[in-house]
């Protein structure tokens, strides 16, 4: 039986001269019909390029397939070499037997159209359908993938619905024309974890329905275990490795794909966590202690836009900081974590609450600063026209301290702790990658001596070995200095390597806090339960995900709301968990 | 170094630059007195004289050498031009910042105010400033500069904004820096390329506002020569003696075109995406 797909010795070249600047150097696989294949590498590793050939899209990347041979088995049974195809024939092939789904759900809807009008549209491309017949293909189209309440939701636009909801949306566009193959390029990364167990779920069994071949491709190697029946690994345009999942998997023959499975993190039910705490720190009084903090958006309607309700962004979060000690929040968007470490920082106001911090520590120098900050994306968060130099002198220079020979010095020996050359003073941010920016970052918010680092997703925009290096550095700066971590992420297996104690928000309270071991080797509380099952790992092999359609509740109180004061339980001896309300649904 | 590179790479940029450069060494020379004859000085014998070897763009009415006054002129209309498009810029900029970063209240006075001014033609509302304030080459230098500085405000805005919500001005702000570091360190200095590329093309309009309102007689005062003024002046001689409109008209042309193909030149290499596209 010829396979549906079967690609063969793939060059693909960029720019005026592709044969020069290659990117892919003689890729080989084959697809079945039915079968998944993962494809897995690092940005860079030439993963999309690779997926993108297999219908040409790359063509208008300014990409050219150089050499080798794409045969795709049509639905008559002919069988077409791509890389020969000319573009009119392409364009018959494209959508309706080749189906394609990108990563930022945001971006891949036209904002203007309501999601229906999108939907048919598919259906009168490729299927022909008018009118009434197109509307009623769309509403099946939605429920397949599972959206409640379809027939409503065709009116909406992209903007009313969550990101989840709109990666539905592109998958049910995506199979309008039941297409023979799907390819999928990282399709979760942009969504939370949960919502990310739930679009795997729907993508494996809508693949086993429709008995499609499907090419996933991901930087996750943890996620692969679940849905694929092949996987190839890549790195620098080469496929390294390639084989049976479990083949790939437990006995990974290539250094590369044996560094992807135990360098980067993966989470294993809290039986990774850090086991350097030191026990004698309970009895220190808590260098920073937030109590009762609470942040809302006013939300005002009408022509004399009086205020008549509130986003509760954060309500009610209680948790202290002690020396060398990380807390990590974790939580999905929306959930108010880095609204909470922005009101520690001062640069949202709380609405009421306390935040104490050791700001008059007995011999503190006037010039020090107790909290710093690192954030999410190290390509914004750094200037790009100042040179290393202005990066690291602006605390300083904030703190009044003189920029001076002394101060040259500091950063020298801060930017070789962190792992950067002392020369870089000199250099432009863009001349840098992004790990060795997290650094920088880092670098900078060490400048002036602080207790408390908040780093905000620090670690979330970095590629999975550079994640690893950089948490490593963290742990290192954390023992030598003593630093205190408030560690915001979404990803549990980071949060895994670095937390002592986690704390897990959801819909701007704190459902669950205490040891990190304890929290989550044995969670309380249904939404942390939730939120651990839906983590992939590459121990769970072809788990069946339950479709689940709940939605974050809505955050937006009506004005003088207050919400009851929270019930907690003990668990342990550092672990307790909010007492849910009987009947409520979340 | 690099923009000088990248300028002379640039077709409309080598071409913008070179006039440019160009116009401002006349000026130069004009300016200490190396001029083929006193731009001021009447030849009362060799009144409106055609082009000829001892006068290169032939003489005036008065008999004052064309080419030399042409000279001075240039100097004049590139003085006025650059001191009111400094105005324009600093004052726009100044209005711009600080509608973006306080923003609610500022904001919505500054900027309406600055769409009044939109609201006139340019050279309706240099005419009317300089009804108040009485003609005179400082008077003018002030209208076209209250009449640019609007567009610089909005030039200025728009990309603060943005910006402002940038993860650098948040990081500058946990340390603790002063807004004024944060405003021109971190605003500012982002907003230099698209300031420059709005400073080259603002001289072209700010060239032909000046010639407008010395055509009309309310910018530079005779006997002083200025591009407009001449124009102004040949008018009524454009049958007899047509040299008098033709040297300063392709004057104020080929500088305009100047000062719009080098800030279209600066455009392309300041774009970010352009630059990318590049590396």
């Amino acid at each position: 039986m010829t396979p549906l797909l079967s690609v063969k010795d793939l060059r693909v070249g960029f720019g005026r001269d592709p044969k020069a600047n290659e990117v892919v150097h003689g890729v080989s696989f084959e697809i079945s019909a039915g079968e998944t294949l993962a494809i897995v590498g690092e940005s860079g590793s030439g993963k999309s390029v690779t997926a993108l050939s297999v219908n040409r899209l790359v063509d208008f990347g300014g990409g050219r397939v150089t050499a080798g041979s794409i045969a795709f088995q049509r639905g008559d049974g002919s069988v077409l070499d791509l890389v020969a195809a000319d573009e009119s024939r392409l364009e018959t092939i494209r959508g309706r037997e080749i189906g394609m789904i990108f990563q930022e759900p945001m971006t891949s809807l036209n904002p203007v159209h309501t999601i229906g009008w999108q939907i048919e549209e598919a259906f009168r491309l490729h299927k022909g359908l008018r009118g009434r017949a197109a509307t009623t293909a769309a509403r099946e189209a939605l429920e397949r993938v599972r959206i409640p309440d379809a027939a409503r939701r065709l009116s909406y636009y992209p903007h009313q619905l969550s990101g989840g909801m709109r990666q539905r949306v592109m998958i049910a566009m995506a199979l309008a024309s039941s297409p023979r193959l799907l390819i999928a390029d990282e399709p979760t990364t942009a969504l939370d974890v949960t919502v990310q167990a739930q679009i795997m779920a729907l993508l494996d069994e809508l693949r086993r329905e429709m008995g499609m071949g499907m090419i996933f491709i991901t930087h996750d190697i943890g996620l692969v275990a679940g849905i694929a029946d092949k996987v190839m690994v890549m790195q620098g345009g080469i496929a390294v490795e390639q084989g049976e999942l479990s083949a790939v998997l437990d006995n990974p023959q290539h250094p590369y794909t044996q560094h992807l499975l135990t360098a980067v993190p993966h989470f294993s039910n809290g039986t990774a966590v850090r086991a350097d705490r030191i026990e004698a720190d309970v009895k220190d009084a808590p260098i920073v202690t937030v109590a009762n903090l609470a942040v809302r958006f006013p939300v005002r309607s009408g022509i004399f836009r009086r205020q008549t309700g509130a986003v509760h962004a954060v309500d009610g979060v209680n948790f202290e900081l002690r020396r060398g000690q990380t807390l990590a929040i974790v939580g999905e968007s929306g959930s108010g974590k880095s609204t909470t470490a922005r009101a520690l920082m001062g640069l949202v106001r709380p609405t009421r609450g306390v935040i104490e911090t050791s700001e008059t520590r007995p011999g503190r120098h006037s010039s020090e600063r107790p909290l710093q900050m690192v954030f999410q994306d190290p390509f914004a968060s750094l200037n790009p026209r100042l040179t290393v130099r202005g990066l690291l002198a602006e605390p300083a220079i904030a703190a009044g301290i003189p920029n001076d020979a002394e101060l040259v010095r500091k950063m020298e020996a801060l930017l070789e702790r962190v792992g950067l050359k002392p020369d870089s003073l000199e250099r432009y941010p863009h001349e840098f990658s992004g790990g060795q920016r997290q650094r920088l970052c880092i670098a900078r918010a060490l400048m002036l001596n602080p207790d408390v680092v908040v780093l905000d997703e620090a670690v979330s925009a970095l590629d999975v070995s550079v994640q690893a290096r950089v948490l490593e550095l963290l742990v290192d700066l954390q023992h030598e200095y003593g630093l205190a971590y408030l560690f915001i992420s979404h990803d549990m297996a980071v949060v895994e390597r670095i937390a002592h104690r986690v704390a897990v928000m959801f819909a701007g309270q704190i459902v669950e806090i205490g040891e990190a071991s304890s929290v989550l080797s044995n969670p309380q509380h249904s939404y942390t339960k939730r939120l651990i099952s839906a983590v992939p790992s590459v121990d769970r092999r072809h788990q069946r995900f339950e479709l689940d359609t709940r939605q974050v509740p809505s955050l937006v109180r009506p004005a003088g709301f207050e919400p009851e004061p929270a019930q907690w339980r003990e668990v342990g001896a550092d672990h307790r968990a909010r007492v849910e309300m009987t009947g409520s649904d979340s | 170094m690099d923009m000088l590179k990248a300028i002379a790479r640039h077709p409309s940029g080598r071409i913008g630059g070179a006039i440019i450069g160009l116009y401002i060494l006349i000026a130069l020379f004009a300016a200490i007195g190396l001029t083929p004859h006193d731009p001021l000085k009447q030849f009362r014998i060799d009144r409106l004289m055609a082009p000829n070897a001892t006068y290169w763009m032939g003489t005036d009415l008065f008999g004052r050498d064309m080419a030399s006054r042409l000279m001075a002129g240039i100097g004049q209309s590139f003085v006025i031009a650059f001191i009111s498009v400094a105005f324009a810029s600093v004052a726009g900029t100044i209005i711009g910042l600080v509608a973006a970063w306080w923003g609610r209240g500022w904001d919505g006075a500054l900027m309406r105010l600055m769409d009044v001014l939109l609201a006139f033609p340019a050279i309706l509302l240099a005419l009317l400033i300089v009804a108040i304030a009485g003609p005179g080459t400082w008077t003018s230098i002030l209208a076209i500069g209250i009449v640019y500085t609007p567009i610089f405000a909005r030039v200025v805005r728009g990309p603060a904004l943005s910006i402002k919500t940038r993860e650098y001005v948040d990081a500058a702000r946990t340390f603790g820096s002063s807004q004024f570091y944060i405003l021109t360190r971190h605003m500012l200095l982002n907003l230099v390329a698209p300031l420059t590329v709005q400073v080259t093309l603002a001289l072209a309009w700010a060239l032909l506002t000046e010639a407008a309102l010395s055509f009309l007689g309310l910018g530079t005062q005779p006997p002083t020569p200025s591009l407009g003024l001449m124009l102004s002046d040949a008018r009524n001689l454009m049958e007899s003696a047509p040299w008098l409109l033709v040297f300063p008209a392709l004057t104020l042309m080929v500088g305009i075109l100047g000062f719009n193909l080098f800030g279209d030149a600066l455009r392309d290499i300041l774009d970010p995406k352009t630059r990318r596209a590049r590396a």
